[in-house]
């Protein structure tokens, strides 16, 4: 760290630095396109430590190890944000007494002999051939933010660093250090970020996922910085051109690697707002019927979008579905809430199927807990679930997930897990095999510690390994 | 010493507005140690910087605060020659200056509400209410660090205390890194495990006690404790065995060796932080990472800055002034070498993007507008006023999407390296086309002022207000060539031009 480094010591990755002094006539747009300048730095998690990046150039083994055939291409997390409760949803029990199951007291039959779900989920029943339910996730935390940090990033919270959770994972392995090529960034959140931790740990911001803002079940879906109303393209051309004839300070230092890499920048970012990139975000382009389909409301369209953003390749979208922490009015909500999310998902499962992406999509569905399945009905909380870490649900499909199977299972009354235990983990290492990570791959700390991609088994807690019984 | 100007004349003859023709003056042993290296070296230092420029660079890096077009003005206008030196104890002096440099601070010193850092939110604006009245006192440096060190108390009394519960474990081994990466610089792989062992016997007598208060949690010296296998005996960090007696907080003994006149490290490690924050990198690099094998780039330097700050009585202010009055600092951002060491032997000044919270408040007083600030922490609820501004923000858990979009510190770790300055194409295409930031260029009270007047004051009052200097010739011309009142009449294309300014390299970045 003692070599002579360029202003901020980031673009120490560069070789050579900027030896290149421009002919008069070339400007920094040229050298960029001749490919003079360094442009590598820009791929570089600017606040790694210069051993940190040797360490994750590239995201190389460890040591040869297994590296799975990737089976999957994306993923689409349906993040529960707040928790939903198992027993209402993929955990039913039927038959409990209604101080357990509220007025929710049946479940319904799928199209897979002997897998029941949910009673509000009539669509999703007649799509459990494509999914498969995990009942015995368990982490014991009951606090939303660790909670969502553990199921998230799979390690314990006590750990002195802070871990990236999955998508900023993925978005190291399959985003663009990886080759991705896509404008749409590698991971992407609709609408808004799930806040409470930060999701790219110590990866850093390049790592953390774009926030689209916006509602998708408005026409035009206002994605921020991409659709911007009333500004014509011919405009926005002028804008451009004026911006550049402007732009002193970079006429000045046309090979300043700071600039170079804001230039950069601004290219990419015209080719969404001008290119023909940023129309992954127009659902009108979609048939009318098939938006119904899927429910014309944020959730509903922004499963519509997840499908079309996996289509044009981008590695892992977020869903971050609000409005699980259900401490009162737990069974009102409930009856709005579950019809939203079986319409959303189900047309979702569907769509991906029918148009071939099922098979290299892997749909997650779930949030940091369960809820307690004895219902509160003493004030305040009249009728009432509260948090539930011991044991709890989520769904999986697609991407290499074999469907209509159940993994674990929960005791007589979803109180703890009976079989099986699965721990978040599990889930996420089975993830991160079937999109082909090596499993001896390291994540580029900035310390320069030694850490895996696969999150280790808790200490304490038996672990039964990866979910082997439904990946193909 | 006056370098010959005879050099500048080959060099060029059109001087960027970020450069002076003024030639290098060498203003004390800090200039002599910067200059003398870069001559035997051959290579060529950066020409002093403009006046516009340094108004504006000195703003940036004290006050985290654009100057307005009517400072700039004035400033620009005063013919006194010492004008620098006064702007800068003016900036030192304005109440700004802490509310910037508590951020600074809070960053290093996790003040975050929650996850994985839980100091919760009355605690965490506790902590920070601390910080920032330490720095608006200018508190010496090693009052400040003693009192977070040896501290005892309730975490939502008495800030300070929160030092010990800002940290996602708190064994005493986690402890000890945390001191030793805040007060000296070191990571842990700077150090052997023994060293750490006898290190994290000094913390291993912290207690944390709850009170019937809701999340109130009291910090304390509990002498009942004994460490745990691993841990200790109490030995400092240059491998001499402490005694601890029964009757003395560990903590205090710790304090004491690390403050101690003869002993440089700390004094070190805060003048290389102190230094890196104005001049853009440490003279060990990265600021917080001493060890054998990352040597400083000028030993003396370093050594020099510490005593200079130890005889100074641990003034932070009083390192500023020496620092920004010095020529290394006031050199432009333009290098006259394509020499590879020239960057890390500070022969430019080097450019860097505006901090999160510095770019939104900067458009924000460009623009008359503010921001919404939220948290996701229940209980006690924070409400932050309109008029707050990024800056002053108590608690790394308030937040906005432009603050996370923009790489503002997670908190999380305490390294200076977490805070991410790098632009991306998200942030540019936020900065070129979101509604968030159009909405401020359209509707801002302010620019609505700026457009008021005759054609040829609004352009220059818009590069006042957005560059904080008036147009070259050239870009006047190029303005009244491109800048025509078209069929969106003059209004928009003058919001074109404010624009094009805001989203250019110049207004994004220190310069």
């Amino acid at each position: 760290m003692s070599s002579p480094l360029s202003p901020d010591g980031r673009w120490q990755a560069c070789s050579p630095p900027t030896p290149v002094s421009p002919s008069p006539g070339l400007t920094r747009r040229d050298l960029l396109r001749r490919g003079l300048l360094c442009t590598t730095g820009a791929l570089l998690a600017n606040n790694l430590s210069l051993r940190a990046l040797a360490a994750a150039s590239p995201p190389a083994p460890a040591a040869a190890g297994p590296r799975p055939a990737p089976r999957a291409r994306s993923v689409i997390q349906i993040w529960l944000w707040g928790g939903a409760c198992h027993l209402d949803t993929f955990d039913p029990k039927p038959g409990i007494g209604s101080e357990f199951t509220g007025p929710l007291s049946g479940a319904i039959e799928t199209n897979v002999s002997g897998m029941r779900i949910g009673e509000l989920f009539p669509l999703l029943a007649k799509q459990a051939h494509h999914y498969s339910l995990i009942r015995s996730l368990t982490h014991g935390n009951n606090g939303h933010e660790t909670a969502a940090y553990m199921v998230q990033t799979g390690r314990s919270s006590a750990d002195r660093s802070v871990f990236p959770s999955m998508g900023a994972v993925v978005s190291l392995f399959k985003g663009y250090d990886a080759g991705y090529q896509g404008l749409v960034p590698p991971y992407l959140v609709l609408t808004e970020l799930q806040g409470r931790f930060s999701e790219a740990g110590f990866l850093g911001a390049r790592y953390k996922p774009f926030a689209t803002g916006g509602d998708p079940a408005r026409d035009p879906f206002g994605v921020e910085g991409v659709v911007a109303a009333g500004l014509t393209e011919t405009r926005q051309r002028d804008r451009r051109e004026l911006l550049h004839r402007l732009n002193t300070l970079a006429h000045t230092l046309p090979t300043d690697p700071v600039l170079t890499a804001s230039a950069r920048a601004e290219s990419q970012a015209y080719d969404l707002i001008l290119g023909d990139a940023g129309k992954v975000f127009d659902a009108t382009q979609e048939p009318a019927a098939l938006r119904d389909r899927y429910g014309r409301t944020t959730f509903g369209q922004s499963c519509l979008m997840a499908r079309r953003l996996v289509e044009r390749g981008v590695p892992f979208v977020t869903i971050n579905y609000k409005g699980w922490d259900t401490h009162k009015r737990h069974f009102e909500t409930m009856r709005t809430k579950l019809p939203e999310m079986d319409r959303g998902l189900s047309t979702l499962l569907q769509d991906l199927s029918e148009r071939g992406l099922l098979d290299s999509t892997i749909v997650w569905c779930g949030g940091e807990f369960g809820r307690t399945p004895k219902v509160l009905w003493e004030a305040p909380w009249n009728g009432g679930r509260g948090h539930h870490g011991r044991v709890f649900s989520a769904l999986l499909a697609g991407g290499g997930f074999k469907g209509g199977q159940v993994v674990g299972a929960s005791d007589a009354h979803g109180e703890d897990v009976a079989e099986r235990p699965v721990q978040p983990a599990d889930l996420i290492g089975s993830v991160y095999s079937l999109l082909g990570i090596d499993e001896n791959a390291r994540l580029p700390h900035p310390e320069g510690l030694d850490v895996r991609a696969y999150p280790p088994p808790l200490s304490g807690k038996t672990s039964q390994g990866l979910l082997r019984e439904i990946m193909g | 010493m006056v370098i010959s100007a005879t050099a500048w004349a080959s060099t060029s003859t059109a001087p960027s507005p970020y450069e002076s023709l003024a030639p290098r003056v060498e203003r004390g042993v800090i200039d002599q140690r910067i200059f003398a290296r870069l001559a035997a070296l051959h290579i060529e230092p950066a020409w002093p910087v403009s006046e516009a420029a340094f108004l504006r660079r000195v703003h940036l890096d004290l006050i985290g605060r654009l100057p307005t077009a009517e400072e700039t003005r004035r400033y620009l206008d005063d013919p006194e020659a010492s004008k620098r030196a006064r702007q800068i104890d003016h900036l030192l002096s304005r109440p700004e200056f802490a509310e910037y440099w508590s951020l600074k601070w809070s960053d290093l010193l996790r003040v975050k509400a929650e996850y994985p850092i839980n100091l919760w939110p009355n605690a965490a604006q506790a902590y920070h209410r601390w910080i920032f009245g330490a720095l608006q006192q200018d508190l010496p440096l090693d009052e400040f660090a003693r009192t977070l060190l040896v501290s005892a108390g309730s975490n939502v009394h008495h800030g300070p205390v929160n030092f010990y519960r800002a940290l996602p474990s708190r064994d005493p081994l986690s402890l000890a890194k945390a001191v030793a990466l805040t007060f000296l610089g070191t990571r842990p792989e700077a150090w052997s495990q023994e060293q750490w062992s006898g290190m994290a016997g000094f913390f291993a007598q912290i207690g944390y006690k709850s009170t019937g208060e809701w999340k109130e949690e009291i910090v304390l010296w509990d002498p009942t404790l004994s460490p745990t296998a691993g841990i200790g005996p109490a030995r400092f960090p240059d491998g001499t065995l402490a005694h601890l007696s029964g009757d003395k907080d560990p903590r205090q003994v710790f304090a004491d060796w690390m403050l101690a006149p003869d002993n440089p490290r700390f004094a070190r490690a805060l003048a290389n932080r102190i230094w890196a924050w104005v001049m853009g990198r440490g003279i060990v690099q990265e600021p917080d990472d001493f060890r054998a094998d990352n040597p400083p780039s000028h030993p003396e330097l370093l050594d020099e800055l510490a005593r200079e700050l130890v005889a100074s009585h641990y003034s932070l202010k009083h390192l500023f002034r020496l620092i920004l009055n010095t020529q290394a600092y006031q050199l432009s951002c333009v290098p006259q070498s394509t020499d590879p060491r020239a960057a890390a032997l500070f022969a430019y000044y080097p450019l860097r993007r505006l901090e999160a919270e510095v770019l939104v408040d900067a458009l924000n007083d460009l623009t008359g507008t503010s921001e919404t600030y939220t948290s996701a922490i229940p209980e006690p609820y924070t409400f932050v006023p309109a008029d707050v501004r990024a800056v002053s923000l108590p608690d790394g858990s308030i937040t906005s999407t432009f603050l996370e979009l923009f790489g503002r510190p997670p908190r999380d770790s305490g390294l200076e390296s977490e805070r991410n300055n790098r632009i991306s194409a998200g942030q540019r295409l936020h900065l070129l086309n979101s509604t968030h930031v159009r909405r401020k260029i359209e509707q801002g009270p302010r620019i609505a002022e700026l457009l008021r007047g005759p054609p040829r004051g609004v352009i220059d009052g818009i590069y006042l207000a957005v560059l904080s200097r008036p147009p070259t010739d050239d870009e006047r011309q190029t303005v009244r060539a491109t800048v025509k009142p078209g069929p969106n009449g003059a209004r928009a294309a003058a919001l074109d031009l404010i624009w094009a300014l805001i989203n250019s390299d110049e207004f994004l970045h220190r310069h």
